[in-house]
Parts: structure tokens; sequence; C-alpha cells
């Protein structure tokens, strides 16, 4: 058996969750240990993929092949390319921050400590798997443990956002199955699950329509493009600080990252069809999510918001067919996991000390707690994207690439960077200037040491990637190219390959 | 010089006539023995009988023989299902050993009825001709109106329990007509032909058009509507709420495992094997009946309020995802279905574990408000109890997702991508009343005041174990046992 550095990474967590529940109960900082001491493993283990993964070359890496169920051809087979790499490190890299952003979490821990490290299987596992199969396994089970790190540990209305989150979820993916299950039969008379197997495909342009709608629908609803993108403020508000984090930073990416890894390869010509669709949706997440964000008077529900918009931004570079479209959009994907993970942790960090989301309620915190002030203000300047922060170079990215193809789109993208500016400096300007409107936010403690620990290395990545992007972009761009060139190939068979009902 | 020695085979019903035996010494022992410690030696008594069954329907894997007149199937598709059958029987007999000796009912005919259940039961898989179907179906029907009615003092059983025999006998005189039709239609209620010159269902469907094809179609609307009552399939599927409701739980989880894989067996074998030439005139018929299933049982679902019910319409909804297997009409088809009732049967079977488990004494505790913080008190029980829905919801790692795997594949296989695209939104709508239960155990406070949840015996925990582990298992090295249904192959002529 050979297993690589990547599939350690997917399981440690789960040998950490199973250390967890080991421990007794009652320990609480035991508890707490033991889950950041695995996840710190596992991101330990997830540069070991860092090292052996080599810059330039556009193919999959570090891929582990075993058989499974050789009935039905299915296979464990795990790989990862230059897109999937920063995925898998981001979900890692972040890991350890949610589990340190966990303290608040005294109720239950041990259950919960053990969904958030079975869900860092799922995501990490989302992104490795090279068997449709085996994807569909990891992509549906990061929805259980976050149904329950919502519902569980989550705020008032933490039900009904679970809920709507599982079903709004749950029926994208069971089309997307209803979509995998075809493409298996039409591969030919030696049906296999096998992610490479299964590219090229041929099929009937009618086919390929109706399967790219079964895949985007389930992507388009994790991403979410507008108008499925309803779950994600009620999910994202009611959900406790880490599952924010992880919400936001990797789940959804899974959504961006399934479109340009199977929605796109899998079915070209229905794709290319469809770029003006997507990149409209994409335009109106862009502009919508700002404009809702701008009126939220609940700090994370603003965030949520910007999320939509964020996310907008990365499936226009992702469609527009350009190089720099692509790279940027994955490399934002990258950049909105740590902006965004940063701010759902400084708004968690709020919420701890005075149990209250609303922004109406802070104001004037600049005195009082000044270290999170300026950390605030810095993720938030490199959220909207200035220059020499890790946020601009993604955005110019996507705005050039897509310049370069639909020139006049270029324009209301980039309207939405301005309304960016404005709700992400407005929303810091009410929480954190001004007078301090009450007692309890004159007398607010400041940053401690364990957050700092845990906001420092994001900070300092979001420098490092603003200010010498290059290592990154040399990992993503040949698989950026590679799947430029994907949405301009052809599958598609004259005359309907695949039998179309009986 | 040759002599014609009539042939004596048993082989195809040893398993039956082992069940047979033991309930009847299992009856005559405790007449003769008292109830001095019968708890104990009954329910040796009948895992004895049931491992035995299970063992003589094992053995011949891989014979393919007609017996008895040509009345029996010796077929691997018999095969798996009477395996399947002693398995459920075997996990029905311990627990209903707990829940006998809690709730203090009478035991030996329990454990007699539910071998004498199983007998039909496996007798419905192996036969070969509409009469022994018929004969089978009396047979486990009975033995089911009395296990649901087995709470004597329960008016709720009693009324459950007229229910289900009303509807039942309603159903038989479908089935029934049907045979007389098919008869009249054909010459014989033979499924198979036992020499080159005899007549059979299977000849008749396969010869082409004909005058009496009409009056054969109408017979087969019949035995489909017959069998419909007992896979629980809409509009057939007026009783099973209630006799779920009412009946003792390990009989409930009984007739959902076992019920539905008999009824279900005897369908495919009719349907896929025996009138597959006629398909386009009862494709139309079942995809109907499967449709209005599925989402009749998982709209209904999300309405109840009581979990017994609710696994009652869930029971239904999952009848017609099993019946998206049958319309495929293909290899994977009948594995997948085979697959899904296996599988489904285990999971169904340890979900009444559990609820009868949590439901304590005279199982009072069934509506979804008992269970509320139930893993707070029971995290076992709960987690397992959690897993079980999470499988019927069809979510991965679990085996009811690669059962639905499999049964969808099928039928896109055949083409029926359509019929999949509505079972995949069925399944979501089902989901959700998974979750309310979900919701119920984790994310709500037990009442204060309320007696925590009971636990259970180490019977009952050990059929929730076994249950869970298989629901696992099959969900994750699920190739063994695709392979064997697989390999579940027809009777075949001449093979």
């Amino acid at each position: 058996m050979d297993l690589s550095w990547l599939d350690a990474a997917i399981f440690a967590p789960l040998v950490g969750a199973v250390a967890v529940a080991i421990v007794p109960s009652r320990n609480l900082s035991t508890l707490r240990l033991v889950a950041l001491a695995s996840t710190i493993m596992t991101f330990l283990l997830s540069l070991g993929i860092l090292v052996d993964f080599e810059a330039g070359t556009p193919g999959f890496q570090l891929t582990t092949s075993l058989s499974w169920i050789p009935e039905w051809g299915v296979g464990y087979k795990t790989g990862i390319d230059g897109v999937s790499l920063w995925m898998v490190l981001l979900t890692t890299f972040l890991m350890p921050l949610a589990v340190l952003a966990s303290w608040s979490i005294t109720r239950r821990a041990k259950a919960y400590f053990i969904f958030l490290l079975a869900l860092q299987t799922g995501m990490t596992g989302v992104f490795s798997s090279l068997d449709m199969f085996l994807f569909y396994l990891f992509w549906e089970a990061t929805l259980i443990p976050m149904y329950f790190l919502i519902g569980m540990w989550g705020y008032d209305r933490r039900i009904y956002a679970a809920m709507k989150f599982f079903l709004f979820t749950l029926v994208g993916s069971l089309l997307m199955l209803a979509g995998i299950l075809f493409l298996y039969f039409a591969a030919g008379d030696n049906p296999t699950f096998e992610y490479q197997a299964l590219l090229g495909t041929p099929l009937a342009l009618d086919a390929q329509r109706l399967l790219f709608l079964a895949f985007f629908a389930s992507f388009a609803v994790k991403v979410p493009l507008v108008p499925l993108h309803t779950w994600l403020p009620d999910a994202h508000t009611e959900a406790p600080t880490a599952g924010s984090v992880m919400l936001a930073a990797v789940l959804l990416k899974m959504g961006a990252y399934g479109l340009i890894r199977f929605a796109i390869p899998f079915f070209p010509d229905a794709a290319r069809e469809l770029v003006p669709l997507v990149m409209t949706l994409a335009i109106i997440g862009i502009l919508y999510g700002a404009l809702v964000a701008l009126v939220q008077k609940d700090l994370k529900r603003l965030i949520a918001y910007s999320s939509v918009a964020h996310l907008g931004f990365i499936v226009l570079g992702m469609f527009v067919g350009t190089l720099q479209g692509m790279s940027g959009g994955i490399l934002q994907m990258v950049n909105h996991g740590l902006s965004t993970g940063a701010l759902f942790m400084l708004v968690g960090a709020l919420y701890d000390r005075r149990h209250t989301r609303l922004i109406a309620d802070y104001g004037g915190l600049a005195r009082s707690v000044p270290i999170m002030a300026g950390v605030f203000l810095f993720v938030a300047l490199s959220s909207l994207g200035l220059p020499a922060l890790n946020g601009f170079v993604g955005e110019f990215l996507v705005l050039v690439g897509t310049f370069f193809g639909y020139r006049w789109w270029v324009i209301p993208a980039a309207f939405g960077i301005v309304l960016a500016a404005i709700y992400l400096l407005w929303a810091y300007q009410r929480v954190f200037h001004g007078e301090p409107a009450t007692e309890a936010n004159r007398a607010m403690a400041d940053l401690n040491v364990r957050e700092l620990v845990m906001l420092a290395p994001i900070v300092a990545l979001i420098i490092f990637i603003g200010v010498y992007p290059k290592p990154f972009l040399d990992r993503i761009e040949p698989s950026a190219e590679r799947l430029v060139q994907q949405l301009k190939q052809s599958s598609v068979v004259p005359g309907g390959g695949v039998a179309e009902g009986p | 010089m040759e002599m014609d020695i009539p042939r004596i085979e048993l082989a195809g019903i040893a398993p039956e006539i082992a069940l047979t035996v033991a309930a009847l010494v299992i009856l005559v022992v405790h007449a003769v023995l008292g109830n001095r410690f019968s708890t104990w030696y009954l329910p040796y008594l009948a895992t004895l009988g049931l491992v035995v069954a299970g063992a003589l329907a094992v053995i011949v894997w891989d014979v393919n023989d007609l017996q008895l007149s040509g009345m029996i199937a010796l077929d691997n598709f018999a095969t798996f299902v009477k395996v399947s059958l002693a398995v459920f029987g075997l996990l029905t007999v311990w627990l209903g050993r707990d829940y006998l000796t809690r709730d203090r009912l009478e035991e030996s005919e329990f454990y007699a009825l539910v071998l004498f259940a199983v007998a039909g039961m496996m007798l419905m898989a192996a036969a070969a001709d509409l009469i022994v179907m018929f004969l089978a179906l009396e047979t486990f029907s009975i033995a089911l109106y009395v296990l649901v009615a087995f709470k004597r003092r329960s008016t709720e059983a009693q009324e459950s329990a007229m229910k289900y025999f009303l509807l039942g006998a309603f159903s038989s005189a479908f089935f029934l007509f049907g045979i007389a039709l098919a008869y009249g239609a054909v010459g014989t209620t033979n499924l198979y032909s036992t020499g080159p010159e005899a007549d059979s269902l299977f000849r008749f469907a396969s010869a082409g058009p004909s005058t009496d094809l009409d009056l054969l179609v109408l017979a087969m609307g019949l035995i489909i509507v017959g069998l419909g009552f007992k896979i629980a399939a809409v509009p057939f599927h007026a009783w099973t709420p209630d006799a779920y409701q009412g009946a003792p739980s390990p009989v409930t989880g009984f007739m959902a495992a076992g019920s539905k894989i008999a009824g279900f067996a005897a369908l495919i074998r009719v349907l896929d094997a025996i009138l597959f030439p006629l398909r386009w005139d009862w494709r139309p018929l079942v995809i109907g009946i499967a449709v209005l299933t599925m989402i009749v049982g998982s709209v209904l679902a999300v309405v109840q309020e009581d979990v017994k019910r609710m696994l009652a319409y869930s029971s239904i909804a999952h009848a017609g995802f099993v019946l998206v297997g049958v319309v495929a009409a293909n290899d994977r088809g009948v594995s997948g279905s085979l697959f899904y009732l296996a599988t489904y049967g285990l999971t169904v079977v340890g979900s009444f574990a559990v609820v009868s488990i949590l439901a304590g004494p005279g199982e009072h505790r069934t509506r979804l408000t008992d269970y509320r913080g139930a893993f707070y008190q029971r995290p076992l029980l709960a987690g397992a109890l959690t897993l079980f829905l999470l499988a019927l919801a069809g979510v991965p790692v679990t085996s009811g997702f690669v059962a639905k795997l499999v049964v969808f594949g099928a039928a896109i296989e055949s083409g029926y991508w359509w019929l999949v695209v509505i079972g995949v939104l069925a399944s979501a709508i089902a989901a959700f009343f998974y979750l309310r239960v979900l919701v119920v155990m984790y994310m709500q406070e037990p009442i204060e005041g309320v007696e925590p949840a009971p636990s259970g015996g180490w019977l009952a925990n050990g059929v929730v174990a076994i249950t869970a582990a298989t629901t696992i298992v099959f969900g994750l090295a699920w190739g063994p046992l695709i392979d064997a249904a697989e390999h579940a192959r027809f009777f075949v002529a001449g093979g």
C-alpha cells in the first residue's frame, strides 16, 4: 500500500476524534488540548504535502489508488493538483485556529470537538478525491457534523438554520448523485467512478446540459450563487464561531472547487453555453451581496453577506475563460478563507465579551480594545482588496482576466469592490470609533494571548500573499491553465450517444 | 430398462421444514415444561431453529433446480432472501425475548409465530407456482396478524390487528383472483415449465401476442395489487401506519424487514423474471405505484408526531425506492433491490430495537416529544438511532446510501433517469423527518421532571449493536454483499 502525506492528512483528524472520544468529558482542558494537538499534527502532516508537491506541473500528484469495491468500479483514489493543494492546506491551516476559537464552548465540548474533527476529514477528503463515489462520500460527510455544530452549539435560531442548511445542500447533492450515476453508466461497458476515466466521456449535448445542471445545482447551492444563497446568512449567523469560520473559509469553497473540478471538465460544451448565465449570477451575487451587507444590523450577518459577494468574484473569475481569471479565482478562494475566517473569529471574540452581535450595541471600542480594533481594520482592508494585502492580488487577477474575456463585465464587478469598502469600513467605524455607548464597551478586555496566537498566523499570511504571491501562483497556474483548456474542449457526440429513456 | 422413480427432493424447503419443526417443538416443550426457565430455553430453541434454517438455506447456494413437481424453485435468488430472513428472524427473537420479559407477555406463542412467519416468508421467495406463493403469503400473514395483536390487553393493538387482518384478507382476495385469471389465461399456475411440453406463465408470456394475453395482463395487475399490500405500496398502504403503531416494536421491525423482503421477492420473481417479456405492460403500472409510494410515503411521514407511525410512513417510502429497482428490470435492478431489502431490513430492525427500548414498559413513550434530549440520557442508543435514521435517509458511509445508489443506478442504466430524479427529490423530503428526530434528540433539552429514557437488556442492546455495525460495514465494505446479490440469479431452465 502506497499512502502519501495526503492520505495521512485526510485521516489524521479521525484519529484525533477517537482520541477526543477517549478523554473523559469532565476534563474540558484536556479535551481542548487533544483537539488542538491533533489539528496541529494534521497541519504538520500537510506541510509534508507542500514539500512533496512539485510546482510547475499541471497533473495530479501524491496520488494513491487502492481497490475498494471492484464490483462497482469504486476505488479509493486520492491526489491533488495546484488547486486542491491550497484548499487542503487552507483547511489544515485554519483548523487549529478554529479549535482555538472554540474556547467559549464549555457545554458538551467532547461531542463538539468530535464533530469538528470529523468535519475536517470530510473537507480534506472532498478536495483530494479522484473517485466520484469517494468524493460524494466526503461531500455528504461534511454535512452531518456541520448540521450538528450549528444545531447544538449555535445561537437562538440554530435549529431553523441547521435544518435549512442541511436540506438546501441535500437537494443539490442528491441531484448531483443522479448525475454521477448517469455519467457512470455513460462511460461505457465497463462502468467506473474514477474521475480521470470519466473525463471526456462522450455525451449528447442534451444530456450534457441536464447533467451540468444537476452538478451545478449541488455546487451553486454550496457556493452559494444568488438565488440559492438564502441558507447562508442563517447558517453563518447562527453557527458557533468555529462553525462560521469553517463554513465560510472551506465549505463554500467546496462549491467553487466542484464547479471547476467536475462541472466544467465533465460537461465543457454545456458549461460554455451557460457561461453568460453563470457570469450574470456571479455579478448579481457581487452586487446583491454587497448591497444587502450594507444594511445589516447584525455584524455576523454582514460578514455572511460579504461572503456572497466575494464568492461571486471567485465564480466570475473561474468562468471568464482566461488564465488570469482562473488563477485569480483560485487564489481568491484562499484569500477569502483567510480574511473572512479572521473576521468571524473577531466577531466571535466580540460576542464572547458582550454577548451581542448587533452593531448598534457597540461603538468606541478603539479606545478600550486598540489591538482588536487594529487587527479588525487590517483584516477588513485585506477583505476589501487593499494593495499589498492578499485580497488585492486575487481581485486584481480576476478583474484583469474578466477584462480580457468580457470587457464590459468589469464595470459592475469593480463597483462591487467599492461597495465592499463602504460596508466594511462603515461597520468598522460604527463598532470601533466614536464614544463608547455603554460602560461594558468602555471596560472591554482586549485580545488575550490565545486570541492573538489564533489571529497572528492569518495576519502574517495575509501580508505574505499580498507582497509575494509567487509561491502560490507558481503552483496554481499550471493547473489553472489546464482548467481553462478544459473549458474550451468539447466532448459532445453528434446525434446522441447515451440512451435517453427507453 | 429404466424405471421412473419419483424423486423426493426436500432441499428446496428444508429451511421451512426446520423452522416448522422448531416452532412445534417450542409449543410442545413449553406445554410440557411450563414457565420455569422458559425465558431461557425458548429463545435458545428459536435461535437454534433459525440458525439451522439459515444453514440449510446456505448449503444449496449455486444449485439451480426445480423441486416438488415444479412447485419450488431452488435458486440463489431464493437463497439470498432466505438467509436474510433467517437473520431478521434471529434479531427479532433476541429482541423479542427482552421485550416479552419486560412487558410480561406470553412467550412460547411469540417464538412459534415468528418461526412460522419466517417459514412462510421463505416459502414465498422460493415459490415457483402461484398457488404455493398464495400458500406462503397466507402462512406468514396469519402469523403476523396474531403477532400484531400480541399486546392482548391493549385496545390499540386490537384495532391495529383488526385493520391489518381485514385489509390483508382483502389483498389476499385480489391475489387469488389474479391467480384464477392467470389460470384461465394460461391453463396452469406454474411459473416455470417442468418439461419441454409443459405450459407455464413464463413460456406463455414469452410466446408473443395471443388472444389470452390480455387476460394474463389483467391477472398480472391483480397480482401486483395483492403483493402491493404486502410491501405497503401506495395506494395499498392504508393498513401500515396503524399496524406498525399498534404492534409490539420488535414485531413492527420484523414486519418492516421480513414482510417487505418476502413480498418483494415474489414481486421481483413474477415481474422481472417470469413476466419480463410483458414489461412494457406492467411498467407503467409499477412506475405509477413507485412514484406515488415514494412521494406519499415521504410527504405523510413529515407530519407524524409518533415515531413508530413516522417509521411506518418511511417504510412506505422505502418500498417506493425498491420499486424503482424493480422497474429497471435488469440484472443490477434485481441485485440492487435485494441489496436494498437486506440492508434496509437490518437498519429498520435496529431502529425498532431502539424504539422498543426507549418506549419503556408498555410502550408508552413513542411520541416524538418523548425523545427530547435522549442523546444526553442514553448517548449510545441515541447515537445508534441517529445512525439508523441517517441510513434510512440515504446519507453516505451508511448502507442506506449504497442501497439507494445501486437501485437508482440500475434505473439509470435502464434509461429511467427521470424516475431517479423523482426518487432523489422524494428522499430529500424524507430526510426532513429523519432530521426532526435528530433535532429532538440532540438540540432540545429533556423536559424537567419527566422520567429519563429507559435502558435495554443486554440482548436488545446486542441487537442494536449488531444492526449498527452492519449499517456501517455495508456502507463502507459493501463489495461482498453486492457480489452475493449479483450472484443471486433466478432459476434458469436447462441451466
